[in-house]
């Protein structure tokens, strides 16, 4: 009975009638005619719904309900169509590992529910122009949300990317939820260090079920930068600007979620993208990326974690007993995302000497996320400072909790901690913020409106 | 030439409609009025053809349900368009261009439509489910409008029998086109989102004039309610069409109910010529199976053309095509609307789908004499094997473009083997319409998972019966039965002072010509001198109203009045309290009988020494006179009475004096 409780359920059995039964109802607001549909298991338990012919659905009250009367049952069998994936020896092979996500999906307009489309017949269907592109063969690892993902989910992504390269694949793809993508994108980074061909993470913000969806888009540059670019690192590829034009190239440790719903969320922080991409081309904007190795198929792989680390967000006021709790509770490690240059309050000093005489590694970033952090402008980071605190550089507070973890998991030497935190692998940290890696445009200015004009942004 | 399937539009009558089978429906839509837009805050009712920002999307088609594309997905692919929005800062959110899920619906829109849905008879749904209907033209940046449904079979009086409405929908306005040239589309952006209902009737209407009148009885009674918007744009429906062996065809967007009429008389036209067509075919021995409409590069053997158009396109290194149309010759020049041949159907397919949109965009051989030179038109045959039988259409343009046409030519040729396609059309000003796109299936529409399903409580649905208006037919029957003229009925009965009306002739028992006179003439005759009349409220017109039917004022002084207040009051609205001061203020008692007199004597002196051409002309001067004393205290018409009984009685003396 799909979802039906209580008096819905009561009203169906009442008049033998059930889910994908097509009926006339008579209620005291009249007749209706139509498909009875599953319920969301989020919905009340007073209303049935019903498809109407022409293809609305309606809710119609238990309690309204005089009379059923069945003519038929119409079950929905939805199934994505699939056509078979052609492959062609001349061009690359590529790997698309699926995590949960639905970078490509249909929504089955009689159930409400969201179909993944994902084998490879199924995405051919759906975005036949990758097929121009490469040949791929596709795995579903998981079937996670995306802030579900954590050490496990990470542990066995980074194994399985081994093995695709270790098989010969020109390049992978990751289909990932958006939500947490930053978060994989580092610990892959730390996880499986120096790949020969590129890894590339991929998502959408938008269920291709929606003519306006970015996922096809994303999906064709993903692929197309696993297949040919010739940037052999783990990167985010993800729409650009606001517009349908191109997808951006992101280091994986230097991108973020920016914002809730739009799809040109994902970000480069205090530093530029790695390149743009669209159907046609790949357009690099710099020349430190780590090349591709033809042949070679060689990987390092390092899948060690800690999970007793936490991310703490300081906020005026904050009293020391959080801090305190997270150290009598065990954890090992603590990123602050401090304020400003990398700052917490006065009365947390006290914390901060009890979790360094704990052996608990704290570890500053800023909530700005923008630059870098500067403990020795004022005398209390100094203070701070001597109290065991080390400063991040400019790492993002929620890379610094991915590498700590990652760090916690191989040794909990102070030195060798702090050695390991401040080496970069993958930019997290880096040595320089250009000029333009800070762009936040404000709106209203002239000169700003005036490129909005004029530029399809 | 041959002529069209039915007698002249004018001409026609209910039996010639009868008689071909001609039905007719009506999706009427309607601007709420609302602060808001549906599903996020911007404001509605805002129009600006000014923008900050543009922003470019391309659609994707989605598969259906059955694995295919749906038609208009597919049309909409072929195009290939590149969709511009235009985003004005005060107009749009990021909602609109579906950078933001929606918020939820807006209340006020739920109870105006829930009004309607009173005034509209239907069955109600307890429980508002919002879907997506696919729009794969860009006219909404998400591919899709957010719609739901209130309620379904309602009925509406008409003539002596019901017109069955289908269903009453509330969705959000889609963008307003700017410009649609080559591969590109424009949109504005202000109106999309505002919320609007969809009122479907069935195809119960079986004369063009039916359709007009029904349309104008659905807009009557959304306007009934005093919450809908008004002003062109505010409501447009779309028309459905049929007749005895046709197809359901769906024209959009007529702005104005006059327009409906011809329109629909010759879309029947149309379906009968096209069926025409298809029996010629047929006799000619053409079947959608053995239909081979073959197309042929000819850029290189129309290279020494000085047809200009083609011409401009060789030199300017385009493609030039030609489809062979078996069968098809002579059928192009069919008439099939007014000043309308079966060319154009192949001529809008091209420019809509294959994007030539500069005109004219093909040449064929039924015209042949028109275009290309005589030889042109014989080395094509020859190129194209075409017989006498065949007709020949060229196409020009670039490469993808042209192929695109080919294609289109050839599939709209298909078409006309089996009848009457399933287009969605475009009204035109001159009453003939235009294709616009394939018809799209009921596999558009999907169920919103962004918003969850909305409840319509008891009391939320008591207090919408409850202040829903009177049946405006009703309203109307009470003032004309009282005598009230068509004009003042019509206006009266959708105006917001209807209810006072009603409760005038009710309570004072005043007549319905009078509040005719004052609440429908009157106040537009003030709105239209500038003096903003809907400051005054229901209750001071009420208290006007009140002091006639007391015999405080007289009949010409309510209007009198009226303007009086309007000049004096301010931005503020004037209230019952403001015309009791007012009437305090100055005399506004009817003249007694003997004021009267003594005023007169004075008017008529004064008028005395002066000579006047007619006899008339001293009457007026008179009634002037008299008048800047006297307005409002008594009845104009019966004081010119007395002015002229009384300057014929002075004449009678005179002559009786000289005599």
């Amino acid at each position: 009975m799909n979802g039906y409780r209580g008096p819905g359920l009561a009203v169906l059995e009442r008049h033998g009638v059930s889910v994908w039964s097509d009926v006339e109802v008579k209620t005291t607001n009249g007749r209706f005619r139509g498909l009875i549909l599953p319920r969301s298991e989020t919905a009340d338990e007073k209303h049935i719904v019903l498809k109407l012919a022409s293809g609305y659905n309606v809710g119609l009250a238990a309690e309204a309900i005089e009379q059923m009367t069945e003519h038929g049952r119409r079950e929905a069998n939805y199934k994505i169509p699939e056509q078979v994936f052609p492959t062609d020896p001349a061009k690359p092979d590529v790997v698309l590992y699926g995590t949960g996500g639905t970078i490509a999906s249909r929504l089955d307009y009689r159930s409400g529910a969201v179909v993944p489309a994902f084998s490879p017949g199924e995405l051919y269907g759906s975005v036949p122009e990758l097929a121009d592109i490469c040949n791929l063969r596709t795995e579903k690892l998981f079937g996670v949300l995306s802030e579900n993902m954590g050490a496990e989910q990470y542990r066995e992504l980074a194994e399985r990317c081994r093995e695709a390269i270790e098989s010969g694949a020109d390049g992978i793809v990751v289909g990932h939820g958006t939500d947490t993508m930053h978060h994989t994108a580092a610990a892959l980074t730390f996880m499986l260090q120096d790949p020969p061909v590129p890894i590339v993470m991929v998502g959408s913000q938008r269920s291709s079920d929606r003519p306006s969806s970015d996922a096809a888009i994303n999906l064709i540059c993903a692929v197309k930068a696993a297949a040919e670019s010739d940037i052999a690192e783990v990167v985010v590829c993800m729409f650009g600007p606001t517009s349908d034009e191109y997808c951006l190239l992101h280091r994986g440790t230097r991108v973020r979620k920016m914002h809730s719903s739009y799809r040109s969320t994902f970000r480069t922080i205090g530093d530029i993208p790695l390149a743009m991409i669209d159907q046609e081309k790949i357009t690099p904007f710099r020349d430190d990326t780590r090349p591709r190795r033809r042949g070679d198929r060689r990987v390092t792989i390092n899948t060690a974690w800690c999970e007793d680390v936490a991310l703490l967000y300081y906020y005026p006021g904050m009293k020391p007993d959080v801090m305190e709790a997270l150290i009598e509770t065990g954890y090992r490690g603590i990123v602050i995302a401090g304020t400003g240059l990398g700052h917490v309050n006065k009365p947390n000093y006290p914390a901060l000497e009890k979790a360094r005489d704990a052996g608990v590694h704290i570890y500053m970033t800023v909530q700005t996320l923008w630059g870098f952090t500067g403990m020795y402008v004022y005398e209390t980071g100094r203070v701070m400072m001597d109290l065991g605190v080390v400063p991040l550089a400019n790492m993002l507070p929620e890379v610094a909790f991915i590498k700590l973890s990652w760090v916690l998991g191989q040794t909990d030497d102070r030195d060798e901690v702090k050695r390991l935190m401040l080496t970069s692998i993958g930019d997290e940290i880096t040595d320089r913020e250009p000029y333009n890696g800070y762009l936040l445009f404000q709106g209203g200015i002239p000169e700003v409106q005036d490129f909005l004009r004029r530029i399809k942004r | 030439m041959e002529t069209l399937p039915l007698k002249p539009f004018e001409q026609m009558t209910a039996a010639d409609y009868a008689a071909v089978g001609f039905k007719c429906g009506l999706e009427v839509h309607q601007q709420l009025l609302t602060r808001s837009k549906l599903f996020c805050r911007c404001p509605a009712g805002h129009y600006s053809p000014h923008y900050d920002a543009e922003v470019l999307r391309h659609m994707r088609p989605t598969l259906s349900e059955m694995g295919e594309y749906d038609g208009t997905a597919l049309m909409e692919k072929k195009t290939r368009k590149r969709i511009i929005y235009r985003l004005h800062h005060k107009t749009v959110c990021t909602y609109e261009f579906d950078d933001t899920p929606p918020f939820l619906m807006d209340d006020d829109a739920i109870d105006i439509a829930l009004e309607l849905a009173f005034l509209l008879r239907l069955n109600l749904v307890n429980e508002l489910h919002i879907a997506r209907k696919q729009y794969l033209d860009g006219s909404i940046p998400a591919g899709f409008q957010r719609t739901t449904i209130l309620g379904v079979d309602g009925w509406l009086p008409y003539k002596d029998r019901r017109i069955g409405v289908r269903q009453l929908g509330l969705e959000e306005d889609s963008c307003r086109e700017v410009s649609d040239q080559g591969h590109e589309r424009v949109y504005l952006t202000d109106r999309l989102g505002m919320p609007l209902i969809e009122v479907v009737t069935e195809a119960d209407m079986v004369t063009p004039g039916e359709a007009a009148e029904v349309c104008d009885l659905i807009r009557k009674v959304c306007r009934s309610t005093q919450k809908v918007r008004r002003g062109y744009g505010a409501t447009r429906q779309d028309v459905n069409v049929s007749v005895t062996g046709g197809t359901r065809v769906e024209i959009k967007g007529v702005p104005q109910i006059w327009r409906i009429p011809r329109l629909v008389h010759n879309e029947a036209n149309r379906q009968l010529a096209l069926l025409g067509i298809r029996q010629r075919l047929r006799e000619r021995g053409i079947t959608t199976a053995s239909l081979d409409a073959v197309s042929k590069d000819v850029t290189t053997l129309l290279d020494k053309t000085s047809y200009a158009p083609i011409r401009a396109a060789i030199d300017g290194g385009l493609r030039v095509k030609c489809v062979r149309l078996p069968g098809f010759d002579g059928l192009l020049n069919t008439p099939t609307q007014e000043h309308t041949t079966f060319a154009k159907e192949f001529a809008d397919r091209v420019r809509v789908i294959a994007c030539l949109t500069q005109l004219p965009n093909m040449v064929h051989s039924d015209v042949a004499s028109e275009s290309l030179w005589p030889q042109d038109w014989l080395k094509l045959r020859k190129r194209m094997h075409a017989s006498d039988n065949d007709a020949l259409i060229c196409v020009w343009g670039d490469q993808r473009d042209t192929d695109t046409a080919c294609q289109e030519i050839a599939i709209r040729a298909r078409e006309a083997t089996e009848g009457v396609p399933n287009d969605t059309r475009q009204a035109l000003k001159d009453g003939t319409n235009g294709f616009e796109r394939v018809l799209p299936g009921p596999e558009r529409m999907y169920p919103d998972t962004d918003l969850p399903p909305i409840g319509l409580a008891v009391e939320r649905v008591r207090r919408a019966a409850a202040a829903r208006p009177e049946f405006v037919w009703e309203t109307e029957a009470r003032f004309r039965a009282g005598g009230m003229v068509d004009d003042d009925v019509r206006r009266l009965g959708i105006s917001p002072r209807s209810r006072l009306a009603t409760r005038a002739i009710n309570e004072l028992g005043l007549s319905p010509v009078l509040l005719g006179v004052v609440l429908a003439q009157r106040l537009r005759a003030l709105d239209r001198a500038g003096l903003r009349p809907q400051r005054l409220s229901d209750d001071a017109l009420w208290e006007l109203l009140k002091s006639h039917a007391q015999a405080r004022v007289s009949r010409d002084g309510l209007p009198w009045l009226m303007e009086q207040m309007l000049q004096r009051g301010g931005d503020e609205p004037i209230i019952d309290e403001h015309v009791l001061r007012f009437l305090d203020e100055i005399d506004m008692r009817p003249a007694t009988e003997a004021q009267l007199n003594d005023l007169i004597d004075q008017a008529v002196a004064d008028a005395a020494p002066r000579s006047f051409a007619t006899v008339d002309k001293r009457a007026r001067f008179v009634m002037g006179r008299l008048m800047t004393r006297l307005i409002g205290r008594v009845d104009g018409q019966r004081l010119l009475e007395r002015v002229a009984e009384r300057l014929a009685r002075e004449r009678a003396m005179a002559h009786g004096g000289t005599s």
